[in-house]
């Protein structure tokens, strides 16, 4: 077996839940930091910009999926799911605390989703994403065809390219940090081009 | 100082933080409440380092040092609020210089012990706000900007004060990229400077000012968002016309000259009408945001007839 095989074969002894479990960690430790004190003189702000990167970054990490495995034939596609799902979680947790510990006043959330541009931005990936997460089970895909089905998880790509561009956004200069993660959001999108051409000289036996 | 944060319903989360908790001069704490015990004491400037309570104080409880030195915004050093409580202790701040220059009577490169002679260093505990829709409560040491420009001598033709912050790229690891358009310059109009609220820090809680604070002299003007209140300063210029001002380079549709707190002009990314006061938890209500900062009645004069929402 090559080492991706042993990978994969090692892979398919791990429950989906898993996932699920070990994803409520990190929001419940940032959370107890942000209690506690660990999170510094801005407790909330440090909050909402922990909580908003995890979730970026789960959400990259599930767009590189099908990349990982034309490049190197490991295959996390049967945890897909649940890594989506918990990325969208973290994200919609990012969004609470801005709601209710950032916020807070009622008057002034639609007037900020409206009047400024990070946040309308934010928001339009956090929509998208919406119909995906309600769509993520079994029942769905079987309602919908896996082809329709398919069409519409296509959401993800403009959604992530948009939390990227939020991430650039956010920064009161272009802070290298959040274009490198938007340039890695783009490069991840860039390999769902259909270039046929390309894709065979690289990943040749892949799908 | 206990009687005084509790007067306060909002600040009651931080009675039981003390001067004494954050530093360990006790005794500093202990003139300060005997001064002004004295009454009219504590209005006099004592020379040198004194420590006499200012007619400008804000009630308000002072925030930690912890809170003061922790959480800044000092892109020199880099963006994140943390970066330059790790990276500002590389700074070298002695031997220091400044040069003053432009419409001056007595311009020259003045050496920092040089200048600072016979500035009056007084404590100010001003609230601080920034632009960002935070604030804090800073226990200042400094001098009246003012003091030094009469030192220097302003010329009659002189309308602006322009100031720029140190370029040292190999300790200031913020300015090896193109964050800004360095050297960072902020610029006030000359009665503004004059304004006895401005002031140059050199201190913080009756200590010499931490780096990342802007050692060893920034500027401090409290009725303005605190981007305004430039660090870690080598050059003082008169001039006559408006001196260019890094966050309005950047961006001038959002940074205008004038900056002041405003709670009635909204800046594109943030709202101004409420802030959060540091120090108040994750569960902190956020506040109303004063006009000036709540410095009104010493500053509101200098925009008499003037358009806040074009001039912001
Ligand atoms: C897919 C959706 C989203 C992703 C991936 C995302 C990610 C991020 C990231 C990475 C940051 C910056 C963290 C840092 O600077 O270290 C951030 C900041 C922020 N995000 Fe989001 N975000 C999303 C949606 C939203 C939504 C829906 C809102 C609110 C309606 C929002 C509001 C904010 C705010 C207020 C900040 C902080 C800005 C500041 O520095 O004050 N985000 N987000």
């Amino acid at each position: 077996m090559s080492p991706a095989q042993h990978i994969n074969a090692a892979l398919r002894r791990l429950p989906a839940w898993l996932f699920y479990l070990v994803a409520v960690l990190p929001p419940a430790w940032l959370f107890w930091q942000a209690v506690s004190g660990g999170l510094g003189a801005d407790p909330v702000k440090g909050l909402e910009l922990r909580i908003g990167k995890l979730g970026l970054q789960v959400l990259v990490a599930s767009l590189a999926i099908t990349p990982l495995r034309r490049f190197t034939g490991v295959s996390l596609i049967r945890f897909r799911r649940a890594i989506s799902l918990i990325g969208f979680a973290y994200i919609f947790l990012h969004l609470l605390v801005w709601l209710l510990l950032d916020v807070q006043i009622a008057s002034q959330i639609w007037a900020d989703i409206l009047k400024r541009p990070y946040i309308t931005i934010g928001m339009g990936a956090f929509v998208l994403m919406l119909p995906l997460a309600a769509t993520s089970n079994g029942l769905s895909l079987r309602r919908l065809g896996a082809a329709r089905w398919r069409a519409l998880h296509r959401l993800t790509y403009p959604a992530l390219a948009l939390a990227g561009v939020h991430y650039v956004m956010v920064g009161k200069v272009w802070r290298p940090e959040a274009l490198a993660w938007l340039a890695g959001v783009l490069l991840l999108l860039a390999f769902r081009l259909p270039l046929a051409k390309w894709r065979a000289r690289f990943a040749p036996g892949a799908s | 100082m206990v009687e005084r944060c509790e007067e306060t319903d909002d600040m009651a989360f931080r009675s039981d933080l003390k001067y004494s908790d954050v530093t360990p001069k006790a005794d500093y704490l202990n003139r300060r409440q005997i001064m002004a015990a004295a009454g009219g004491a504590a209005l006099g400037a004592i020379a040198g380092p004194a420590l006499a309570a200012s007619p400008y104080d804000t009630d308000l409880a002072p925030n930690t040092l912890e809170d003061i030195t922790s959480y800044n915004n000092f892109y020199e050093f880099g963006t994140s609020k943390s970066d330059p409580a790790r990276y500002a202790g590389a700074l070298t701040t002695d031997p220091w210089s400044v040069r003053i220059d432009g419409l001056v009577e007595r311009p020259g490169t003045y050496d920092l012990a040089d200048l600072l002679k016979g500035m009056d260093i007084e404590e100010r505990i001003y609230r601080f706000r920034c632009v960002e829709a935070w604030s804090m409560v800073v226990p200042w040491n400094g001098f009246q900007l003012s003091q030094l420009l009469e030192k220097v001598g302003v010329q009659s033709g002189a309308k602006y004060v322009y100031f720029e912050t140190l370029v040292r790229p190999e300790e200031m690891p913020g300015q090896k990229r193109r964050l800004l358009d360095w050297p960072y310059r902020e610029g006030l109009r000359l009665d503004e400077a004059m304004n006895p609220l401005t002031l140059i820090a050199t201190g913080l809680y009756g200590e010499v000012l931490p780096n990342q604070n802007g050692a060893p002299l920034r500027l401090v003007v409290p009725w303005k968002y605190g981007f305004k209140s430039i660090k870690s300063i080598v050059r003082i210029s008169l001039t006559d016309k408006q001196p260019p001002t890094t966050w309005n380079m950047q961006n001038p549709r959002e940074y205008g000259f004038y900056s002041n707190v405003n709670p009635q002009v909204d800046h594109p990314r943030w709202s101004q009408a409420t802030e959060r006061r540091i120090g108040g938890g994750l569960f902190s209500r956020r506040q109303e945001t004063l006009m000036f900062n709540g410095y009104g009645e010493w500053v509101a004069d200098l925009y008499k007839g003037m358009d806040l929402a074009k001039y912001f």
